[in-house]
């Protein structure tokens, strides 16, 4: 009997620590390896890291069709792909969100507006949503900028594309652009963590 | 501190047009009050005495937007604290893009009558103020910090009309 009180408190407390944990504190920060994972595109195909075999690392972003801060990024997501891609860091943007949640992010609507934005880049889906909270994001448009190591790929940055989410032009920090240029340079990254406001994740209640 | 005045004038319509001719358009238009809404915006500098006041009073700041579906459905909990409890202000800080405030936000505002103080924060270099406002803030909405005094705490979730009324009662105990 004893047992069981206190296993069913212990059960209890668990369930306070998953609810009361803070997300930020989750997943991983700069140096962690990042897990690989195995997510379908909007053409039906599989898409794994490990597919891109001459890539030097990786920009993941997770985003979305319904967040207007993802929405105002949608150019500069392309670009990002059209410059980095032949250096050897393609982007890989994976939509996190639950779509009975978000109906507006479902795969059908994944593939329209991938259509419609001329993206060059995957766009799959974190079904069952598995690899989001490993990686802690939290937000979309939320980045990840992996680089390839014996190890497995490094997060070498977390967090926005740039400074201004209102006006590409009026940009004065390219946080992400930074990043992979220190890396094509093997340099430092000097800006390796930084914050902006997002579309919470949709999960259900 | 940057301010912009939204004024919105809704023009009375004239019915005195007693001819033949009806405007039926006219007719069914409701006549709104002339009325006038003023809406402040800030920058962060603007914002911070908000997220500071030493007073007996328990604030609650709550970061939203009207495009953030989960921060418009838990606006009714905010919006019900000042008649639960004494001593409690809520400010309602809108993140909405600035070329959305007459179009999404003032409509919003206005339709479902909010009581509480609306803010609007229009400051870009968000990788200033979010760690500024609470280090452990990732940057999604909807958000909130609850603060008396020197006592504070910040929850970027989403709240049930129950776990709201937990933490405040935390403050006022």
């Amino acid at each position: 009997m004893k047992t069981i009180k206190l296993l069913s408190a212990l059960g209890l407390m668990l369930i306070f620590m998953a609810f009361s944990s803070q997300p930020a504190n989750n997943g991983y920060k700069v140096g962690d390896i990042a897990t690989d994972f195995s997510l379908e595109n909007i053409d039906g195909k599989m898409v794994s890291l490990s597919d891109y075999k001459d890539a030097k690392g990786f920009i993941v972003i997770f985003t979305c069709n319904t967040c207007p801060y993802a929405v105002a990024y949608e150019d500069r997501i392309v670009e990002l792909d059209k410059k980095y891609a032949e250096k050897g860091y393609p982007v890989i943007a994976i939509m996190p969100n639950d779509t009975d949640v978000q109906p507006g992010d479902s795969l059908e609507a994944m593939r329209a507006r991938a259509k419609a934005k001329g993206f060059t880049f995957p766009y799959v889906i974190d079904k069952g949503q598995k690899i989001y909270p490993q990686y802690g994001a939290t937000k979309t448009p939320h980045v990840y900028l992996l680089q390839k190591t014996t190890k497995g790929n490094e997060v070498k940055y977390i967090g926005a594309i740039d400074n201004n989410y209102k006006d590409a032009k009026a940009v004065t920090e390219r946080y992400v652009e930074n990043a992979v240029d220190a890396l094509l340079n093997n340099e430092s990254i000097k800006v390796t963590e930084t914050r902006a406001i997002g579309c919470t994740i949709k999960v259900k209640s | 501190m940057k301010r912009i005045l939204v004024v919105l004038l809704l023009v009375c319509v004239s019915c005195k047009d007693t001819s033949g001719s009806k405007n039926t358009e006219a007719q069914e238009m409701q006549v709104p009050e002339l009325h006038l809404q003023e809406l402040q915006v800030v920058d962060y500098d603007g914002l911070e005495p908000y997220l500071n006041q030493d007073d007996n009073t328990l604030h609650v700041v709550n970061f939203w937007a009207t495009w953030c579906a989960p921060c418009v459905k838990e606006l009714p909990y905010f919006e019900a604290l000042a008649s639960s409890y004494d001593n409690i202000e809520v400010l309602l800080v809108s993140l909405d893009f600035p070329n959305k405030y007459e179009t999404k936000l003032i409509p919003f505002i206005e339709k479902y009558e909010l009581k509480s103080k609306v803010i609007a924060l229009d400051d870009t270099d968000q990788n200033r103020w979010i760690p500024a406002i609470n280090e452990s803030w990732s940057g999604a909405i909807p958000a909130t910090l609850i603060y008396k005094g020197q006592k504070r705490k910040f929850y970027e979730r989403s709240f049930t009309q129950n776990e709201l009324k937990t933490e405040i009662e935390q403050f006022l105990n």
